[in-house]
């Protein structure tokens, strides 16, 4: 569904499809919306019986790393006599992504009810569901659904009569970007700072509080009880392109752009249909020019090269981007790309954790490069600095954020190469007129 | 821009606490004592209950005084020292008293495309806050930048205490602010 707008014929609304319902919040509105049956189903069960399902489907995880889902969840030792967690990541701040927000704000039961099934098939009796602390709204609606899930005997120490335990609790965030990453996440829930940790081990070797841990993204279990209800064949039959990516998946598209909002499509889907026809296209007399379409992290593409490219892991991939979390941002030809990216430097410059040399240094000097040429005091060796920089940054550090800060940069300074170098010879382009 | 993006929230024209004594949160008997102990008891460790104290605290006496520091370190188990060092990671506790109304308003990139630095331009005119991180001189408002609010299909979003609004544009901010109590 495209919230806030209707749905649109062409979409696929599976986990939208409650968006906008204030009924689907409550828990009677769900259970009425068949709600908890893929739950009841899977807590009697055999783990493995759950993951090889999952397996079968294709579901990746929706994160942005797109890591098979029931891969993941086999990495877990069950029966090794030892306390297992789930953690569902929340803590959506990838800039361009907004679509986990929906799903906590309007189908609150669905992601208890995919984290109560996911926390069973690893052979975890407690869940954690990490939120970023601005999220106050969401947070609201989570806790009131659990303490609902709870009273109904859903979730808890009996879990809807099973005999089995399933904890679910909310933790709240405090405002940092970097708390997003698998391992500063579960820093942060121990009551930490929000560095990431070096793996190995990794987290279903020793995670959260030294415990093999899973970590799904709040999309990829939400998913996870439609798999259970209609089957694995009914999920990898969702497949426009490779056979690699199955099932639906929620896009939010930002930018200047006639709609935005979050637009639910099953993988290998036509970008082009998707930005002209579903989004609207560009706004009254201006064109689309750039994008980056998988969240800030990924590389930028031109329009030209976006209206070929069919929206699935693989479909990005071939035009040098990513499908990442799906947070399609757009800039169209009023838009300033030095502009934009000097402001995209600057928020990995501030929200790196600052362990790791490369990541602190780069990404501020990235940034002070980016902008020095915004303010027409840049030469064409910055340009070059700039590549050599992102080098320097990319596979050397503890997490990715350094190498995301030069993902979108450095792409976009070859594809855009001619607005920074009008920046340098001091003229100023059209398009940096606009809005400067 | 003429202004630094970013900004933290400095303190300066402080109206409200910090010279009185610090009055602790935690005390005996207390709903908050209470609430930290159910906290406490859903994790394996005690510390794990650190960002949830600070929440509280932060809630009760609108920032994160060295006092409150100490008292927290003091339910947890921890030292003071490790508690600044957790604060001050996380942009959200604040270190200083702000303005009884918050404002945060999101300038990552798509809300830029927006025009969302002039949305801060309007807070600013509006308040009276001098500039992003400056309590207004009636103790009013703190206005400052934030990245990336997760809410970029309505941009640009402002966060104003708990509560986000939406699709704000410069035309609106007067209206805005004038709804706030």
């Amino acid at each position: 569904m495209g919230y806030p707008h209707k749905s649109h014929p062409r979409e696929t609304p599976i986990l939208s499809k409650h968006f906008g319902d204030p009924d689907a919040r409550t828990l009677e509105g769900w259970k009425a919306r068949g709600g908890y049956k893929a739950l009841q189903q899977a807590l009697h069960m055999e783990p493995t019986a759950i993951q090889d399902i999952l397996k079968a489907s294709g579901l990746r995880g929706r994160g942005g790393a797109g890591f098979p889902t029931g891969l993941k969840w086999s990495f877990m030792k069950l029966g090794d006599g030892k306390q297992h967690y789930l953690c569902c990541n929340a803590d959506e701040s990838e800039p361009g992504t907004f679509k986990d927000r929906e799903i906590m704000r309007w189908t609150p039961h669905a992601l208890i009810e995919g984290v109560a099934v996911g926390a069973h098939a690893i052979g975890a009796d407690t869940a954690y569901i990490y939120i970023r602390g601005e999220f106050t709204e969401p947070i609201r609606v989570m806790e009131q659904a659990l303490a609902e899930a709870r009273a109904a005997g859903i979730i808890g120490n009996n879990a809807m009569g099973s005999g089995k335990k399933v904890d679910v609790w909310v933790h709240k965030g405090a405002g940092a970007y970097i708390c997003g990453e698998e391992t500063a996440l579960m820093n942060s829930l121990e009551g930490k700072r929000g560095n990431p940790r070096i793996k190995p081990p990794f987290p279903a070797v020793s995670g959260l509080f030294g415990k093999p841990t899973t970590i799904n993204n709040v999309e990829t279990l939400a998913a996870v009880p439609h798999i259970l209800n209609n089957g694995a064949e009914w999920y990898k039959a969702m497949c426009l392109s490779s056979p690699k990516s199955t099932g639906s998946k929620l896009f939010s598209v930002c930018g200047n752009v006639q709609r935005p909002g979050n637009y639910e499509v099953v993988m290998g889907f036509s970008f082009k249909e998707f930005l002209y026809d579903l989004c609207g296209g560009p706004l009254p007399g201006r064109k689309f020019k750039a994008l980056i379409p998988g969240g800030s992290s990924v590389p930028t593409i031109t329009i030209e090269e976006a209206e070929q490219v069919k929206m699935d892991y693989e479909g990005f991939l071939e035009f040098g981007t990513m499908l990442g979390s799906g947070g399609v941002i757009i800039f169209d030809d009023a838009q300033s790309m030095p502009r934009q990216l000097a402001r995209l430097a600057r928020f990995y410059a501030h929200e790196s954790c600052a362990q790791c040399t490369q990541c602190r240094e780069g990404t501020a000097w990235m940034t002070k490069i980016l902008e020095r040429i915004v303010a027409g005091q840049g030469t064409f060796e910055d340009l070059d600095t700039i590549f050599e920089l992102s080098e320097s940054m990319t596979g050397k550090t503890i997490c990715v954020l350094s190498d995301s800060c030069g993902a979108p940069v450095v792409s976009g300074i070859k594809k855009f190469r001619g607005e920074f170098e009008a920046l340098i010879k001091g003229k100023r382009s059209s398009t940096v007129a606009v809005g400067a | 821009m003429s202004h630094g993006p970013s900004a933290p929230a400095q303190g300066h024209g402080h109206t409200h606490g910090h010279h009185e004594a610090y009055e602790p949160v935690f005390t005996p008997g207390s709903a908050r004592l209470k609430e930290l102990q159910d906290v406490i008891a859903r994790y394996p460790e005690k510390m794990a209950a650190l960002l949830p104290a600070l929440w509280m605290v932060q809630q009760e006496r609108g920032w994160i005084s060295p006092e409150a520091m100490t008292e927290v370190a003091a339910q947890l188990g921890l030292t003071a020292a490790y508690v600044k060092g957790v604060v001050t990671f996380y942009t959200m506790y604040h270190q200083h008293p702000v303005g009884k109304h918050f404002i945060q308003v999101c300038t990552t990139s798509p809300c830029l495309c927006a025009g969302a630095d002039k949305v801060v331009d309007a807070f600013l005119e509006h308040t009276g806050c001098k500039e992003l991180g400056l309590t207004s001189p009636d103790g009013k408002y703190t206005v400052i930048e934030v990245e990336c609010l997760g809410a970029c299909g309505f941009a640009t979003p402002v966060q104003i205490n708990e509560d986000y609004v939406e699709n704000v544009t410069p035309e609106k901010v007067p209206e805005i602010l004038s709804s706030l109590k």
